[in-house]
């Protein structure tokens, strides 16, 4: 659990519900608007199993706006992708058959962006606004440890370039108290917008920032923010064509419901039949989808679920699911120190995983988790030079080693034969409360099941087994157990 | 590993005549008296720190006690529990082998008010209720420094928390972490493991290294690593893995520095965040002078194609700065003692702990022998190293596993076999499966006994009590009680007589002119409307039934010859619903071939087909108490006509003949 990427189409649902009803920090420079109208988001998923035209006819039903006569669209992928103006993957002013027609040609095909490869599944179509380039704006808002930055600048749009260096910036202190006045505000970051915009740009920013904290943002960017006077040059309308948002995902608890109702069919003002499952919120639970090109498998999300249900920390990433090295480490500080080992013996092309399980697991939980681990290491091809399994960690404070190594050893008896025609070599370095007993269990069912396995306690170090197991490195440590 | 000490109490003082008092073990404690001179600015423990626990965290609690003891500490380092959701008042803790009590609080202001001593504060209070507790405590100014353990503290809240704690001067330790440790004066939570670990590691006793990592797991490995290359740990801190810890690298390393008992630096640091450049910073700038030894964690991110997320919260790089590899070029360009791969680190502290001992900075002093430590009751068992005979002996369901059992039978199996209550019940009750026309069986006389109308003395006992306002337990159990050998017990006086009978090899006639020149009723025979030409359904059901499923009915025949005996002489003597099941019950139990002719009787004796009845008819008294609350009926008094009052003439007065007389048998 950390501070996750949303998708644009939800971080864009929860701004437009949220601004005319977070609290106020500050007092408005206008009166209080009324709520806005629900965004016209059409969010599109197309999942590996249907036809894209069935999911693009839904959509008619679902968001019937699509058909108005005349209306003109953007279309592009949801998928956390940056900087998508300039990989050609935007689609801008298009009537709904041509936004179709666009978004056939690419869903479920793979892309290359920079120098990730990933599949188009999910994309967002919405209302194009026609605009003036000297309209566009960018405004980002990030969270450091002495405050919150406020970045501003009138030249936004897909040139934006190095805005760390040409936006104005305003720092946001922690205390909410301190927060600068409307005029500090137009000060720092409007010297070179038009006066009578002023007004509704800081209006906007507070409210946006009310935003920002009420609904725990860690990070969020408009670019652009079109900022469309009115006829008479008295006032503006705004509105944020392109966004990308982190959101603390920790603050579920405080948040979970704010975050729901901005996304449900009632804020959307979607058509939805009722699917007859019942959510905790009024809306469905904010979902963080995985950074683009790296699909959740199947595995890292039953882990995922795995992690969320318990308090403990059960974490996996499938970096390679062709790599031969595997891990199954416990800790968060030492599963990276592994990964470190690895990369450093030159292996990090090798490596198939990152993962960590931690914080007193039960025996059932580390058996599930080990097995899952095991599982992609046997369906991953076979090799001549065989697999390397590590089986690590640090020395626990406060997790039982016999009780999670039970856990473990179960994993390997259920596919011990398997793991040896893999021809795979198991590496154990564990310690902490009771490790004595999960050393001996573990090198007893491997002797037992025949496995090739060597056992480590903490005589060795957390990752010293890495550069014994891979280069052949000499150590004068002996197996545990051994005299 | 460490000896054990016997737990055992001493014998002695009982070989003496003395007794020995529960009491006599436990050790109690004043405030430890104020250190002569107020601790210095960069010192956060020493050895007479004084600390609340906040959350009911016994395990915890204790292993700091015992860091405590094998220290020498003279007092325990925690004061007092704080937990908002207890009733309790005391936690009973060891110190050492002897016991002692510590304080719970329900509330802060209560602790901080009769503790003044204490300045510390280890908060385990969870990710949800941590923010509000800890600005709670910061808003008494005795206390110090915090340490905030929980896992999963939005961002926010931590960033707000290390605010004000700046502010009014507070040390924050994390959040998500384990602590911190100081070799002889204050241990954090679980920090350094076990007590095994804490000795392996040499932390009862200073050395000269001070460390911070983010890692609490890592911090144990630097524990270690510190304990075999050097002379041992002087204090070490894992500041947490989240994004915002409440005090970072810097914070600890400028103690470190201003410390003069601290001699070299350590630092674990990791990918993601900026902090490590402040230490940097700080050794440009030349306010650090000690040998720093440095690291960071996550070097490998820069092979990966893709963002990932490690462990920690925090550890994700932003921009190229934060990666690890570039926090160790550059601390090494500052002139840390950085080593190739974290595997190298041990031999370069090992290296320069050498060049301060040879240069005279660091004199290793003579180490003294381990101390012993007791070990915990829960944990030796765990570990196999005691016994001893349990109190209690259970055979029929065990809840202990990963799935609840019935006499072995895992709960999910139970429903996959759709065993019925039946099932259940022979599981439970006879510790095995019973064929299945017995669990039928079963669930039929449960069902034909539930109830008996309103007019019974069960049911008349229910509905009086839910009439006068009482609870479904209340009522139920009035009712329940008046099962006895009058109503309902008569199940268990038939299977006696006529079991009795049968072994005793009388024929039914005989059996009945026995049971008559003794002047004994035949329980189970006998109703008061229904007779031969009107038969009970309820019986005829129970016959057919046994008839067509049991492999033998022997006692149902047995009775049916004596009803016919019975019959001849008065019409409704027949064999009643009672009588029926009791001796097909038996015939159950005799001839399902599930059980031995000895554990048939045994059952019969401890009253089995009672427990029948009082499971059935407790169906039919909870429905009288539902029905009666439903009808929303009032209290109930018995018409004063409907009783005779006898004795008592009109004109009776006051201590006279009338009075009831009281013998007080002067």
């Amino acid at each position: 659990m950390s501070a996750k990427s949303v998708s644009e189409a939800d971080g864009k649902a929860i701004i437009n519900y949220h601004l005319t009803r977070s609290p106020a920090i500050t007092t408005s420079t206008l009166p209080p608007p009324p709520h806005n109208a629900p965004p016209k988001l059409a969010s599109l998923y197309f999942p590996e199993d249907t036809a894209p035209e069935t999911i693009l006819q839904t959509a008619e039903t679902t968001y019937p706006w699509l058909l108005a006569p005349g209306a003109k669209f953007v279309a592009k992928p949801d998928q956390l992708i940056k900087r998508r103006g300039k990989s050609g993957l935007l689609a801008l002013n298009k009537t709904w058959e041509e936004a179709k027609q666009w978004v056939l040609e690419r869903a479920g095909k793979p892309v290359k962006v920079e120098t990730v490869t990933g599949n188009l599944r999910q994309f967002l179509v919405e209302p194009f606004v026609p605009h003036k380039q000297e309209e566009e704006y960018y405004i980002n808002i990030h969270s450091l440890r002495e405050g919150d930055y406020i970045l501003f600048t009138h030249e936004g749009g897909v040139d934006v370039g190095d805005v760390d260096a040409k936006a104005k910036k305003i720092l946001i202190p922690v205390d909410l108290k301190e927060y600068p006045s409307n005029e500090a505000i137009a000060s720092a970051l409007l010297p070179d917008v038009p006066k009578f915009v002023h007004n509704v740009l800081v209006d906007f920013i507070n409210r946006l920032y009310a935003v920002y904290v009420d609904c725990q943002f860690t990070y969020l960017e408009i670019n652009p923010l079109v900022v469309i006077p009115n006829a008479d040059a008295t006032s503006a309308s705004v509105h944020f064509l392109d966004l990308a948002a982190k959101i603390d995902q920790t603050a579920e608890f405080e948040c979970g419901a704010k975050w729901a109702i901005a996304r449900g069919p009632a804020a959307l003002g979607t058509n939805v039949g009722g699917s007859g499952k019942v959510d905790i919120d009024a809306g469905p639970p904010l979902e963080f989808p995985a950074p683009f090109g790296r699909e959740l498998s199947k595995e890292e999300a039953y882990i995922a679920a795995l992690d969320a249900k318990t308090g403990a920390s059960l974490k996996l990433t499938v970096l390679n699911s062709n790599g031969r090295i595997w891990t199954l480490v416990a800790g968060g500080g030492a599963s990276v120190v592994y990964a470190d080992a690895i990369a450093a013996a030159g292996f990090g092309e090798d490596l198939a995983n990152y993962g960590e399980y931690s914080g007193a697991p039960t025996e059932t939980q580390t058996f599930h988790y080990a097995r899952t681990v095991i599982d992609l290491l046997l369906r991953s091809p076979m090799r001549e030079e065989g697999k390397v399994l590590f089986i690590g960690g640090g020395i626990a404070n406060f997790t039982n080693v016999a009780s999670t190594f039970k856990g473990v050893i179960r994993a390997l008896r259920e596919v011990a034969p398997q793991l040896n025609e893999h021809k795979t070599k198991i590496w154990v370095r564990r310690a902490g409360p009771n490790y004595q007993e999960g050393l001996k269990n573990i090198k007893a069912a491997g002797d037992e099941l025949k496995l090739d396995i060597k056992v480590y306690g903490p005589e060795m170090g957390v990752a010293e087994i890495v550069p014994v197991a891979l280069l052949g490195a000499s150590t004068k440590v002996k197996e545990y157990g051994e005299i | 590993m460490p000896s054990v000490a016997t737990l055992a109490p001493s014998t002695e003082a009982n070989g003496s005549g003395k007794t020995l008092n529960v009491n006599d073990n436990i050790a109690r404690f004043s405030a430890p008296s104020r250190p002569r001179s107020p601790p210095a600015e960069h010192t956060l423990f020493h050895p007479k720190t004084r600390a609340f626990v906040y959350g009911m965290q016994t395990k915890a609690v204790q292993g700091m006690l015992d860091f405590d003891y094998i220290n020498n500490r003279s007092t325990p380092s925690v004061a007092a529990i704080i937990y908002p959701f207890g009733g309790q008042f005391v936690s009973k803790m060891y110190w050492g082998t002897s016991e002692t009590l510590l304080p719970v609080y329900q509330s802060t202001e209560k602790a901080i008010a009769k503790h003044p001593e204490v300045d510390t504060v280890v908060n385990f209070a969870s990710s949800r209720s941590v923010y509000s507790s800890t600005l709670e405590l910061m808003e008494f100014p005795q206390i110090r420094c915090i340490a905030i353990i929980a896992e999963g503290v939005p961002e926010r809240r931590a960033r707000e928390i290390l605010h004000i704690a700046k502010k009014k001067g507070v040390t924050i330790i994390g959040p998500a972490t384990v602590g911190g440790i100081k070799p002889g004066c204050f241990k954090i939570g679980n920090t350094g493991g076990m007590m095994d670990n804490i000795v392996a590691s040499k932390l009862y006793r200073k050395g000269s290294v001070g460390y911070v990592s983010k890692s609490g797991g890592m911090s144990n490995e630097l524990n270690n690593i510190v304990s075999q290359t050097t002379n041992g740990v002087y204090e070490g801190v894992a500041i947490g893995g989240d994004r915002y810890p409440g005090t970072t690298f810097i914070d600890h390393m400028l103690r470190y520095q201003a410390d003069p008992e601290c001699k070299i630096l350590l630092l674990l640091g990791e990918v993601g965040g900026v902090e490590e450049y402040r230490v940097i910073d700080a050794v440009n700038d030349g306010i650090i002078t000690k040998p720093i030894v440095a690291w960071a964690i996550g070097t490998c991110a820069d092979v990966f194609t893709t963002e990932v997320q490690f462990g920690h919260a925090g550890s994700l790089a932003n921009s190229k700065m934060e990666t690890a590899k570039a926090k160790n070029e550059a601390m090494k360009a500052a002139g840390f003692h950085v080593p190739e791969t974290f595997e190298k680190m041990p031999d370069l502290l090992a290296e320069v702990y050498q060049t301060l001992v040879s240069n005279g900075t660091i004199v290793p002093e003579k180490e003294p022998a381990p101390p012993k430590i007791p070990m915990d009751y829960s944990w030796a068992q765990e570990l196999g190293l005691i016994r001893k005979p349990a109190a209690f002996i259970s055979t029929i369901s065990d809840d202990r596993g990963q799935e609840l059992l019935y006499a072995g039978m895992p709960i999910s199996e139970v429903f996959a076999e759709d065993i019925g209550i039946g099932g259940v019940m022979s599981l439970l009750w006879f510790r095995r499966r019973l064929p299945a026309y017995a669990s039928k069986f079963l669930e039929m006389v449960l069902m034909l006994t539930a109830d008996h109308g309103p007019a019974v003395s069960g049911a008349m006992n229910t509905i009086i009590t839910t009439r006068a306002g009482k609870d479904l337990i209340s009522s139920l159990v009035a009712g329940l009680l008046t099962i006895g050998e009058r109503f309902g017990g008569a199940l268990d006086g038939a299977a006696a007589e006529f079991t009795n009978a049968i072994d005793k090899g009388l024929s039914p006639r005989e059996f009945v002119d026995t049971m008559r020149k003794q002047n004994k009723l035949i329980p189970g025979i006998g109703h008061k409307v229904k007779s031969r030409n009107n038969p009970d359904q309820r019986v005829e059901l129970v016959k057919d039934f046994v008839r067509r499923n049991f492999p033998s009915c022997k006692m149902l025949d047995y009775a049916i010859a004596v009803e016919t005996v019975t019959t001849s002489k008065k019409d409704n003597l027949i064999l009643n619903v009672d009588g029926c099941v009791a001796v097909c019950f038996v015939d159950l139990l005799r001839n399902c071939g599930a059980f031995s002719a000895e554990e048939a009787e045994d059952y019969l004796k401890m009253g089995v087909l009672n427990g029948l009845f009082v499971l059935g008819r407790s169906i039919g008294l909870i429905a009288h108490h539902l029905d009666q609350k439903r009808l929303r009926t009032g209290l109930y008094r018995h018409p004063w006509d409907d009783i005779s009052y006898m004795g008592f003439g009109t004109d009776a007065a006051p201590g006279g003949a009338n009075r009831a007389m009281v013998d007080l048998g002067k």
